[in-house]
């Protein structure tokens, strides 16, 4: 045998061991999100149970699971939007960089400015695709025009579009394609020089051509960002994400590398949706 | 209705190819076996022919899997199965033609092997049986998923290669001896030889089972 296959062996059973030991995903790797036993109701409705996941930074995280299960309402958790359904309830901590975003004295504003989030459907503002990249830094008091031609174009470079749309700044951003604006409200979301961003399907509602586009930048930006995806398309968490976690009835089922979750899932309802036998 | 029973369907079809072209194998292998043991120069030739349907077969289970992974994206164990298939399939297209290889070294034997090869023969055929075994355990290790049997029929190849080793030494004494037979044991030594190769590609099917199940290579043949 060959050192080198020797060596590949001795990994192999490395690698067993500590598979059989459970999920230690990351020895090295700083979290960016500590999610601890989190709860979450709906009035009644339990949509969250004991949900635990550490989110490594700058990996891009998919989250995957049929309707229902509770991904979006997850992600909406992690820069508490889902606050705004006035229902509902919570229990268990998140830390956001070592910081527990449930603490009273936690400025959420403050965690919507690190933490960017694109929908599913594109949603820019109705303003030139010049403001809509200018409107977040306004907010926070930037009025320098020179300051602010210079985040719009590194925004839209970030995001891929500003060689389709250098010469048209000042026209409405809706006259733009659907994949286009996808990457405007990337853009948007780049201004603000987020620390995280979390996708709520954002390809769902674009063709193909679009979507690829979408997962190149997304590819990109993991370097610069943590990137957390909520996506029903499969194939997209296996081609994109670096972890992906599988929620089912509001519970993570499994929580692993993309490479494991899409070839050998160790629990049977992982592989029966991945495969599509349910869902 | 399962949500993919069409998928399921198409995938039980290549199976079921898969199954047919073990079974060409098999009985090309036996027929060979038994031309060289009897002699029989037509049954040699009808072999060679028909090894044309294992072809044909093995080139329809490469297409039908190329097919069924654009068409369906398969994932985790699905995709195993029919990548592990197309593997497999390799093999059994290979243990037939090795049926066409006896084949060939038969019609080429100039005489028959007089009494003192008897042991040589008796070998050979020994190492016919162990490797039909393994062909037909190992069709059921990968029909049934069944690890344990694939390890069984791992195991089964030392037999081969413990006989193949013996007779190899012999056929050379032989040789030494009788300068005259030259051509006869060249050719019993190549019978030989595509037997214990035929146990080596079955022993491939048995790794080929366990990587299916399990998503990780083992190595059954050392």
């Amino acid at each position: 045998m060959s050192t080198a296959i020797h060596i590949k062996r001795e990994k192999q059973a490395r690698d067993f061991k500590e598979e059989m030991k459970g999920h230690s995903l990351s020895d090295n790797k700083k979290f960016v999100y500590q999610t601890k036993e989190l709860n979450l109701w709906y009035g009644e409705k339990h949509a969250l149970k004991n949900v635990s996941l550490d989110i490594v930074e700058n990996e891009i995280t998919a989250i995957i699971g049929p309707s229902g299960c509770g991904k979006s309402t997850y992600i909406k958790t992690l820069n508490r939007m889902v606050e705004l359904v006035p229902t509902v309830k919570t229990s268990g901590e998140i830390f956001y960089r070592g910081r527990n975003i449930f603490d009273p004295d936690y400025e959420v504003e403050q965690l919507r400015t690190r933490v960017g989030m694109v929908f599913q459907s594109p949603n820019p503002f109705p303003k030139s695709i010049y403001d809509n990249i200018a409107y977040g830094p306004r907010i926070h008091g930037i009025k320098d025009k020179k300051i602010l031609d210079a985040i719009v174009e590194k925004s839209l470079r970030g995001a891929a579009l500003w060689d389709e749309v250098k010469d048209r700044l000042k026209e409405n951003a809706y006259g733009l394609s659907g994949g286009q604006q996808q990457r405007l409200c990337i853009a948007r979301c780049l201004a603000i020089e987020p620390d995280v961003i979390l996708m709520d399907e954002p390809t769902s509602a674009l063709d193909p051509i679009s979507t690829l586009k979408i997962e190149e930048l997304i590819q990109e930006l993991k370097k610069d960002f943590s990137i957390i995806i909520v996506t029903h398309n499969m194939q997209q968490a296996a081609r994109i994400s670096d972890k992906t976690a599988f929620f089912l009835n509001g519970e993570v089922i499994e929580y692993n590398d993309t490479d494991i979750i899409f070839s050998t899932p160790k629990d049977k309802r992982t592989e029966d949706y991945i495969t599509g036998r349910f869902g | 209705m399962s949500v993919r029973e069409k998928f399921d369907d198409e995938l039980q079809q290549l199976q079921n190819k898969l199954v047919d072209l073990c079974n060409l194998a098999q009985q090309a292998l036996e027929k060979s076996i038994r031309a060289f043991a009897n002699r029989d120069l037509n049954a040699c030739i009808e072999i060679i022919d028909d090894d044309n349907d294992a072809d044909l077969l093995y080139e329809e289970i490469n297409d039908d899997s190329i097919l069924l992974i654009a068409k369906q994206q398969p994932v985790a164990r699905d995709l195993r199965k029919i990548v592990m298939g197309l593997k497999i399939a390799t093999e059994y297209e290979r243990v037939a033609d090795f049926a066409v290889n006896i084949a060939k070294s038969t019609i080429r034997l100039e005489k028959a092997p007089d009494i003192s090869m008897k042991h040589i023969i008796d070998n050979l055929m020994k190492m016919y049986d162990v490797s039909n075994e393994m062909l037909m355990e190992g069709l059921k290790a990968y029909r049934t998923e069944d690890i344990h049997l694939a390890k069984k029929v791992a195991d089964m190849d030392d037999e081969v290669d413990r006989l193949y080793s013996e007779t190899i030494k012999e056929l050379f004494v032989i040789n030494q001896n009788n300068p005259e037979s030259f051509d006869l044991v060249t050719q019993l030594l190549l019978i030989c030889r595509y037997l214990e190769r035929t146990a080596d590609h079955i022993t491939n099917v048995a790794e080929n089972v366990v990587y299916l199940v399990k998503g990780k290579h083992f190595d059954l043949n050392q």
